[in-house]
């Protein structure tokens, strides 16, 4: 045998170890039998739907305990499922005129109804199968435990498939369990203390169930087809790499335990801070954020207990494809990521593109200094088709969390009035479409000597400011970053440097805005105390410095 | 029999949530109401009809009212469409 090494798809970050746990597809066999007393089995059916409905009312309220009032609608759904009229129909239809039992009649129904869903062309809609194949089990495993009695009916032999999942309920060893699929139902139900990861062959990355696993906080993967073989065989799941690792070697296995061990340790450390309130000893509260680049960043977010995103540089979605991605790829990753952080607060950064950063697929032109060039906002304002596309996924996201908006490469104040004007744009054809959003903050990075020398013209139009040292420090001491030649005259701590920062956040305060910081500098703990004095309002660093800031924050004077 | 088209804005279409709010909002507005889209017709008051029809972003329906309390009716369900779809 030895070791094994199958890929899949990340559902959700995290490492898992033990024993693996196969929940095989198996068989509830569904008895078909004649009955005689026709309204004695429809009152039968209707009592499991009523039974169906007050568990599913206990699963809502669990789910929305646990994961969040959003999430557990589904649950909701369900119940509406459970009463839908012609699924009810259908099953009184097969007891009444095929004389049938309410077994058969459920599941033929369930059967045929999640093929309705199961034929449709749209990925959303097909997903909804599984919602009716949960509701139909949930209702056939009430109808087996009410039927006791075996009286001598007519029995045929037939069997019908249907999943019957054991639920992780029992008291025992934790696992890591493997399914084909899991519902969402089944998913919320299970004892999560004795369960480590998740394998699954079906389910998209944006399956209820994955959504579930992403808040509950497992490591995830899917599109792996679990072996029957592997049951009880020591795994790994490495829910970053995304990939499943069966019988590991004794050099893989002590990797992934000090990999795992660490995590730990970080988790420990968060959760002693958890709760604790960022703010100094002389009283004033900071926020303490975290800067991400990708949708999968937000297992370290969750993790460690960030407050809030200070910066989610949007440009990934424009560097990952081949093409520029789409207004509905954008509203996607944007809602969930505000929807994953629930009510706090999360900063859009347009598209920072241009410089380093460059495209495949989108010809910026050959430059002599591209860090001086046609880059970030600068495309955004010459090209607005390209912006207004970005701006219309940020808006309809807007509903799903506390979003706000961040302008990087600012250095005038015409190009926030041309900003404005598109973003007005925005508004009207929203409006016009009946497409609703929420009103967000407006902010702007401060990464140019010219926008801090300016700064308190500029915070008149705006809600907060987000320094971004990085570029500040490239541009006000007129070192390129890229060129390892002239590290030594990249000086962050360049006085020049410090004092514009005071500068900006003099003039913030005196226009009554936050003002932050987001750049590496953020996260120098050799600075953190020096901020502080100086009145910084939030410092937006890697989710794994987030630990690091909040101490020194609680231990500033 | 009143009828109305409205072009869907949801993002997603009439997906699971907004579908059950439909529903709901069509049992209890007094009326019987059909929703049509690209040659299919469910009865509104019906959850998986409903879905079934398949409804994206951007789609084209019709919308009928029909019964004794059709004017207030008609009111209501365009103010739904309106509001959540």
């Amino acid at each position: 045998m030895g070791m094994k090494t199958y890929a899949g798809k990340t559902v959700f970050g995290g490492i898992a170890i033990g024993k693996i746990r196969i929940e095989g597809k198996g068989k509830t066999i569904v008895k078909r039998c004649r009955i005689e007393n026709v309204e004695e089995e429809i009152k039968r059916y209707h009592d499991a739907m009523k039974k169906a409905s007050d568990q599913l009312k206990k699963i809502h309220e669990k789910a929305v305990s646990e994961v969040g009032e959003v999430n557990a609608q589904i649950f909701e759904v369900h119940m509406m499922m459970i009463e839908d009229d012609d699924y009810v129909e259908s099953v009184e239809n097969i007891i009444r005129t095929q004389n049938m039992n309410a077994e058969y009649a459920v599941a033929s129904t369930g059967d045929n109804f999640a093929k309705l869903f199961s034929g449709m062309e749209d990925e959303y809609f097909r997903a909804r199968a599984d919602d009716i194949r949960d509701i139909s089990d949930r209702l056939l495993k009430i109808l087996a435990d009410s039927n006791e009695k075996d009286s001598g009916e007519t029995m045929v032999e037939e069997e019908k498939s249907s999943d019957n999942t054991t639920l992780l309920t029992e008291k025992q060893e934790p696992v890591i369990l493997a399914a084909q699929e899991l519902t969402p139902s089944e998913t919320v139900q299970m004892d999560k203390s004795i369960l480590l990861g998740f394998v699954t062959q079906y389910g998209s990355v944006n399956s209820h169930t994955a959504i579930l696993a992403r808040t509950m906080n497992i490591p995830a993967i899917t599109g792996i087809e679990p072996r029957p073989d592997w049951h009880g065989k020591m795994a790994v799941v490495d829910g970053f790499g995304g990939e499943l690792i069966i019988e590991p070697d004794e050099k893989t296995l002590l990797q992934y335990q000090e990999r795992l061990k660490q995590l730990k340790e970080e988790e420990e450390q968060a959760k002693k801070l958890i709760g604790l309130e960022n703010i100094t000893k002389s009283g004033k509260k900071i926020k303490v954020y975290a800067n991400i680049a990708n949708v999968s960043d937000l297992y370290s977010v969750l993790h460690n207990d960030v407050e809030g995103i200070g910066l989610f540089r949007s440009e990934f979605l424009y560097m990952e494809g081949s093409t520029l991605p789409d207004e509905e790829k954008q509203f996607a990753a944007y809602k969930q990521v505000a929807q994953t952080m629930g009510g706090k607060k999360v900063i859009i950064r347009t598209m920072d593109i241009g410089a380093d950063k460059k495209l495949s697929y989108l010809d910026l032109g050959e430059e002599e200094n591209p860090a001086m060039g046609y880059r970030a906002i600068r495309i955004s304002i010459k090209q607005p088709e390209l912006f207004k596309t970005q701006l219309r996924a940020i808006y309809r996201a807007s509903l799903y969390g506390n979003v706000s908006i961040m302008y990087p490469m600012i250095t005038s104040l015409w190009e926030l009035d041309k900003i404005m004007e598109i973003e007005k744009e925005v508004q009207d054809e929203l409006k016009e479409a009946g497409i609703e959003w929420k009103k967000m903050e407006r902010g702007i990075m401060i990464e140019t000597p010219a926008a801090a020398i300016i700064s308190d013209k500029l915070a008149e139009k705006v809600d907060f400011f987000s320094i971004g040292t990085n570029d500040l420090v490239q541009y006000t001491l007129a070192v390129d970053r890229q060129n390892g030649n002239i590290g030594d005259f990249y000086n962050p701590h360049h006085e020049a440097v410090l004092r514009l920062i005071q500068t900006v956040i003099r003039n913030g305060h005196a226009q009554g805005i936050w003002v932050g910081i987001c750049g590496e500098m953020a996260s120098d703990l050799e600075l953190t105390d020096l901020f502080l004095d100086m009145g910084i309002d939030e410092l937006s660093v890697a989710p794994v410095f987030n630990l690091a800031i909040r101490k020194k924050v609680r231990e500033h004077e | 029999m009143k009828k109305f088209t409205y072009t869907i804005t949801d993002p997603v279409g009439i997906h699971a949530r907004p579908a059950g709010m439909l529903v709901n909002a069509a049992k209890s507005c007094g009326a019987k109401v059909t929703v049509s889209c690209n040659g299919k017709t469910a009865d509104a008051s019906k959850l998986m009809a409903l879905m079934g029809l398949g409804i994206k972003n951007g789609m084209e329906v019709e919308v009928m009212v029909e019964g004794e309390n059709e004017d207030k009716a008609f009111i209501e369900i365009k103010d739904f469409f309106q509001n959540n779809l």
